[in-house]
């Protein structure tokens, strides 16, 4: 990047940006794009957290008996970096950054159904950030981050009950949010703009959204007894008073499955907007990969038992647990066949946003497909809690969320920003990301079923080999992650200007919208004419 | 010392998989082999696909391509394809899962109770280990399992097999070894500070050794015996008189029964059934007998309510009428 490009002038128009400035024209904004940054902020410093806590785990996992902790810091190493990654980055990753950002510039509106509402969410998932870093800094816990009773209800003597609240106020956050775009969706769409009209992304957030808002008050509850077992003995999930600690698995999981499609289902969103622009091809099977969005949603609700195939409940239960696990499989491979078919006689060029994207499509994939060994029952009771289990959910969670939100966000960096950023830079991480994925996690397959357990501060010696080569990849991983994070930061300040629509993409926010949009979105609201995605001649559409 | 890296992969060897070591073992193995021969074939299809559009359809001019129509034919296709593999994988992966969910009647039987951090293992003929179990080759064992405190697992890689251990309540997980040979054991659900030192080992032993073993270490008492001891010391036998004179019923021979509770429901009178009715009698009303039986929660550790267990059953009945 030449230094005569960063030295263009800024633009002298008024946007959302320099509309006003000062700290207090940002704590006390209702507009959803800088509620977007403060949300980009906030996690983005929680993902630099969880991934310290992922490489001292690592670092550790070097030798057999601990390379550098013990295992009780170790203990409090993973729970700090599963709570911390699940709730306060992955959930709230892509609704809360790209969704909040993009979906009224999508649907043509000028802002979410209700701003003030929308800058509450932030604040209260900030107030849930601080009581869970308050647990860590004043001295961790240790319960994982599924707090199973009755470890965490009785024994722990660990900071549960902050770490614990934390996640309970933030759940508001994401009931808010879910809220708030669901009656965005349902009500503010611009004329014309039905909902076959709509982006896949939008489709997906809606999804998101019904999940947010029925599964996070089930989170909420079964905390609230834990809670209530800790501090009043109340005896919910103790077997002594007559409670059933299977009971907690039952709740937690209950939420926790569809959590998983909160963190994956935006992410779908994303790549399917990625791959029609970069191929500058309609989107092969629209309405498959809409309705498809919804089935998961749905029947994520019915296949949280396969977490408890060996946990002692019912044979019965278990396998329609595992019927109802295998066939929420189907609607993933539709999506996935359907982005390789919008592939074919596409037009496509490689900029760094499409990279993420076809690494999101194979990592996605492998963890699909090994999930289908986890609903294979007899198969799972072997690799139930160990790597392999980690391994699964890593593809699935930061090979395919992780990689979708990096390519969202560098998709849309351009809109939001108004600048570019350096390319090679961009596709030098994308690539480094996709290896250094793979190193970590491919190894860990094949340790679980060596059958090495999960939560294992120390191991018998025969798993080094692979412990080690999967500490080297989270190295190149750590490294990966770094490398956007600098040239981003530095692209606001010395990147290019960025044209209205830098990848000549469809959609309101590309073609309605300069970059970066004004604080009103639109100086007048558009009127939709054309279905999403409909690139080149709008005759050709017709026949 | 640390050794190096090419050292720590050269000796660590690249096993693909644990030792086979029981019934089980194959089955699952063969069910992996399928899902991993799956798993390539629809990995190379698709990334064979994507490659191959990456380069056939890389942008040549900015020209845009015309509009490719959505094929319901295709989406029919590949919504039936993997609807049809999962149907079959759901068959087969069921079928070996119930075949070793209940172990088969004559199973040899042993005690196991989880606590933090350790496994305490607890042979009918007395015999107990500590993060030790010596079993014999070529006979089906069935573990009935609980814990002292928070959840455990009870899990051997090399057979391929593993139960949570639950607080409250029995679990139980069967197999049958097939390789002589030590295999480790682990606990496989976090359970706090000590989780990955709640390690042990299996022996499987000839039968005669087995029973060498046991000899060599024999205890005074067998579980059943210290059992009696038991239901002697806590006056059980004041209400639960052999002649069923007491005031509760008579034990005799009645594992395996069906009991039949006020509400109407009926359960079988299986190691669960014997454990509540002595830590919560109240949870199990029976018909025909005043609710008068105190509680031994907290007078009994686990151990100790199994082998009263082992005792009850030692009166007889008929086992798994369900």
């Amino acid at each position: 990047m030449s230094a005569s490009v960063a030295e263009i002038p800024v633009e002298s128009r008024v946007h959302y940006l320099n509309v006003d400035y000062g700290i207090k024209s940002w704590l006390f904004t209702t507009d959803h794009k800088r509620i977007a940054l403060l949300y980009l902020g906030s996690i983005t410093l929680m993902f630099f957290i969880g991934g310290i806590a992922a490489l001292m785990m690592r670092l550790n996992l070097l030798e057999p008996n601990g390379a550098i902790v013990n295992p009780e810091t170790y203990n409090k190493l993973f729970s700090m970096h599963g709570i911390v990654m699940v709730w306060f980055f992955l959930v709230p990753s892509i609704p809360a950054t790209l969704g909040n950002f993009l979906v009224p510039l999508m649907i043509g509106a000028r802002d979410v159904a209700f701003p003030k509402l929308n800058l509450l969410s932030w604040y209260i998932f900030i107030i849930g950030a601080c009581f869970t870093l308050y647990a860590v800094i004043s001295g961790g816990v240790d319960t994982g981050w599924t707090f199973y009773t009755p470890l965490s209800s009785l024994y722990l003597t660990t900071h549960v009950l902050a770490a614990a609240s934390g996640i309970f106020i933030t759940g508001f956050s994401s009931i808010l949010t879910g809220l708030n775009f669901i009656v965005t969706i349902h009500r503010m769409r611009a004329p014309g703009l039905t909902w076959f009209r709509l982006p896949l992304f939008i489709w997906s957030l809606y999804a998101t959204s019904v999940i947010f808002v029925l599964a996070t008050p089930v989170l909420a509850t079964t905390l609230m007894l834990v809670g209530l077992e800790r501090v009043f003995h109340a005896g919910f999930f103790d077997p002594r008073l007559g409670g059933d600690p299977i009971l907690f698995e039952h709740l937690f999981w209950f939420y926790s499955h569809p959590a998983v499609y909160i963190m994956i289902l935006p992410a779908m969103g994303v790549i399917s907007e990625l791959i029609t622009a970069f191929s500058k091809k309609r989107i092969f099977g629209y309405k498959a990969i809409a309705y498809s969005s919804m089935a998961i949603a749905l029947v994520g609700f019915f296949v949280w038992g396969h977490h408890m195939f060996v946990s002692g409940q019912s044979a019965y239960a278990g396998l329609i647990f595992s019927a109802l696990s295998f066939a929420v499989a189907i609607p993933s491979s539709v999506k996935v066949f359907n982005w390789t078919a919008t592939l074919y006689k596409g037009s496509i060029s490689y900029d760094a946003p499409m990279l993420y994207a076809l690494g999101f499509i194979g990592l996605f994939t492998m963890g699909g497909l090994t999930g289908l060994f986890l609903a294979s029952m007899a198969v799972d009771v072997h690799v139930h809690d160990t790597y392999f289990v980690i391994a699964h959910f890593h593809y699935i969670m930061v090979g395919g969320a992780v990689m979708g939100y990096l390519g969202g966000i560098h998709f849309w960096w351009p809109k939001i920003t108004g600048r570019l950023y350096p390319d090679v830079w961009a596709r030098l991480a994308a690539v480094t990301i996709f290896l250094g994925f793979n190193l970590t996690f491919f190894p860990q397959y094949i340790l679980g079923y060596l059958g090495m357990p999960r939560r294992f501060a120390m191991y018998p010696p025969e798993f080094q080999a692979l412990n080690v080569l999967s500490t080297a990849g989270a190295s190149i991983l750590g490294i990966g992650y770094f490398i956007p994070f600098i040239y981003l930061l530095w692209s606001i300040r010395y990147g290019p200007v960025a044209p209205a629509n830098p990848w000549g993409a469809k959609g309101l926010e590309w073609e309605r919208a300069p970059s970066p949009p004004p604080k009103e979105n639109f100086e007048e609201i558009p009127v939709v004419t054309e279905g999403a995605y409909m690139y080149g001649n709008p005759e050709s559409y017709n026949v | 010392m640390t050794p190096s890296l090419s050292g720590i992969l050269l000796q660590g060897g690249f096993n693909l998989r644990p030792a086979s070591a029981s019934t089980m073992a194959p089955d699952v193995d063969h069910l992996y082999f399928i899902l991993t021969g799956i798993s390539i074939f629809f990995s190379v299809l698709i990334f064979g696909l994507i490659l191959y559009f990456m380069i056939k359809y890389r942008k040549r001019s900015d020209a845009i391509p015309p509009p490719t129509r959505m094929s319901i034919p295709l989406e029919v296709t590949w919504i039936v394809i993997p609807v049809l593999i999962c149907a079959f994988l759901f068959v087969r992966a069921s079928a070996v899962f119930v075949h070793y969910q209940d172990p088969p009647s004559g199973s040899l039987e042993i005690f196991v109770v989880g606590k933090q951090w350790m496994w305490h293992i607890q042979h009918s003929e007395g015999p107990r280990e500590i993060n030790q179990l010596h079993i014999p080759i070529g006979v089906p064992i069935k573990l009935t399992m609980t814990s002292q405190d928070v959840i455990h697992d009870f899990f051997v890689p090399a057979f391929r097999q593993k139960m949570d251990v639950v607080p409250g309540r029995y679990t139980t997980e069967w197999f049958q070894a097939t390789q002589l040979g030590t295999y480790h054991f682990f606990c496989s659900q976090y359970c706090g500070t000590s989780h990955s030192g709640m390690i042990g080992w299996v022996t499987v032993m000839k039968p005669e050794d087995y029973a060498g073993w046991l000899r060599s270490n024999a205890t005074p008492e067998s579980s059943a015996v210290a059992g009696r001891r038991l239901f002697s010391q806590f006056g059980c036998e004041g209400c639960h008189a052999p002649d069923g004179a007491g005031k509760g019923p008579s034990l005799t021979g009645i594992f395996g029964k069906t009991a039949a509770l006020e509400n109407g429901e009926t359960r079988t009178v299986d190691e669960g059934f014997i454990r509540q009715m002595i830590v919560n009698p109240a949870s199990l009303p029976v018909s025909n007998y005043p609710q008068i039986m105190p509680t031994f929660s907290g007078q009994l550790d686990e151990e100790q309510i199994m082998q009263l267990v082992a005792y009850i059953k030692s009166l007889g009945g008929t086992e798994g009428s369900k």
